[in-house]
């Protein structure tokens, strides 16, 4: 591992330990009130849902069409986390939305583009897992489509209204609001970089054990 | 390029040969088609009244399942006979072999809609025929943006172990943007007023669909399909 790896796990465990604190001091909302706080974990774990996403689909690509095992191994453990984060972000958002908007789901544009991205995310686990040989190959080409897919989404459900806040919010947070938001987003950042990189670690040292095995014989 | 074409127009032409000698995934994909549609007309049909905009639906959920049926066995019976080796063996592109796969697929489902349009517009009192040209447009235009993602994916599944299995789970989270457009798009035609510029953009979401993904096909068929 990494010499960073340890302190930097030590110190996002211990700003996840202090982020709840942040939050409870934070000034309410005037209109939505306790329910807000809600999206200082929402918004980080949607942000890395993305990102995680778009880190997957590149790799994808590269390992598609430049064959480097390291990218493969990369657009996995990405695959992963954008199951995780955006499992997050789609249970904290309905627990919000059911308080602001009076429903648990409404068939907006980011949370059918969200849901729909996050299903890709599912079938690229579920193929990696049960496709046996061959199946790098049929996740990252699904990997590529499901990239492709998200302006289509986005277009068609554009069209029908939309009720979500949009994220021109953030840099008109006031200061007292803004600080635990940004320190909650670091802690995510953080959070996302170390589970990769434990994630990427794990099936280099799968291939080097396949390796030595082969080696062996 | 004449000569893609040709390899496209032999690898279309053989597989409808095949197919019309046995007819094997025509019935048994448009018998799977019926009987969804059926199931969803003891479902939704209550007292000879229809659910509204429930037509355009069950159409394309019958298309989708019955697509899903004729995909993975169009490849099964190249992987039995062994001969899906033999075709990817042959010189000819990649990509060409791909379009007339995805040729004869096209033409399968389309003569399947054929069949389903009046059961659903009788079964559900849908009016589907009031606009022929718009309709024609629409499942056309449909067909080829499910049927470019599947025929892909399915032939790279030939060599996975739970092929069955997987096709819907690759398949269907890309096919979603597709079909939305195509409920929609159907929808406008069955709707009391038929308003044309809704049907309009439906249906040049999925023309650009169909353009992006059948180049995307294109390009990643050959470092696919390859090992």
């Amino acid at each position: 591992m990494p010499k960073w790896f340890t302190p930097a796990s030590v110190i996002c465990a211990l700003m996840f330990a202090v982020s709840p604190l942040l939050i409870a001091n934070a000034p309410f909302e005037s209109t939505m009130g306790l329910v807000q706080k809600i999206s200082y974990y929402h918004m980080p774990s949607a942000w890395i849902f993305l990102i995680a996403g778009i880190v997957c689909g590149v790799a994808s690509i590269r390992y598609l069409f430049q064959g480097n095992l390291s990218q493969d191994r990369l657009a996995q453990a990405a695959a992963e986390l954008v199951v995780l984060f955006g499992a997050l972000a789609i249970v904290t958002g309905p627990l919000w939305a059911r308080k602001a908007w009076g429903v648990w789901w409404q068939w907006d544009v980011r949370l059918t583009s969200s849901l729909m991205g996050w299903m890709v995310s599912v079938a690229y686990v579920l193929v990696r897992k049960y496709g046996g040989p061959g199946s790098d190959k049929l996740a990252a080409g699904l990997a590529l489509f499901g990239m492709a897919n998200v302006p289509f989404i986005y277009i068609s459900v554009n069209y029908w209204r939309t009720i979500h806040p949009k994220t021109s919010v953030v840099p008109k947070l006031p200061l007292q609001m803004g600080i635990p938001f940004w320190f909650c987003v670091v802690a995510f950042v953080l959070l996302f970089t170390l589970l990769l990189r434990l994630r990427v670690r794990l099936e280099e040292q799968r291939a080097r054990v396949d390796e030595l095995y082969l080696a062996l014989d | 390029m004449s000569r893609f074409f040709r390899v496209a127009w032999i690898v279309l032409r053989k597989d409808l040969t095949v197919e019309m000698r046995s007819l094997e995934i025509f019935s048994t994909s448009l018998f799977f088609a019926v009987s969804v549609v059926l199931f969803f007309a003891v479902a939704f049909v209550q007292e000879g009244r229809a659910l509204d905009g429930a037509a355009a639906g069950i159409l394309w959920i019958a298309v989708a399942f019955a697509g899903t049926l004729a995909l993975g066995r169009t490849f099964e019976r190249e992987r039995q006979a062994e001969t899906l080796r033999a075709l990817l063996l042959a010189p000819a592109d990649r990509p060409a072999i791909y379009v007339g796969k995805l040729l004869g697929i096209i033409a399968l489902l389309l003569v399947t809609e054929v069949v389903l349009l009046p059961l659903i517009a009788y079964l559900f009192q849908a009016g589907f025929f009031s606009h022929l040209l718009w309709l024609a447009a629409i499942l056309l235009a449909g067909t080829v943006g499910y049927c470019a993602v599947g025929t892909l994916f399915a032939a790279m599944l030939v060599r996975a172990r739970s092929r069955d299995v997987l096709l819907p789970i690759l398949l269907y989270p890309i096919a979603i943007p597709v079909i939305i457009a195509g409920v929609r798009a159907t929808a406008t035609l069955v709707a009391p007023e038929f308003d044309v510029a809704l049907a309009r953009f439906w249906l040049s979401l999925m023309a650009a669909y169909d353009v992006v993904f059948v180049t995307l096909a294109l390009w990643s068929f050959e470092p696919l399909m390859t090992d």
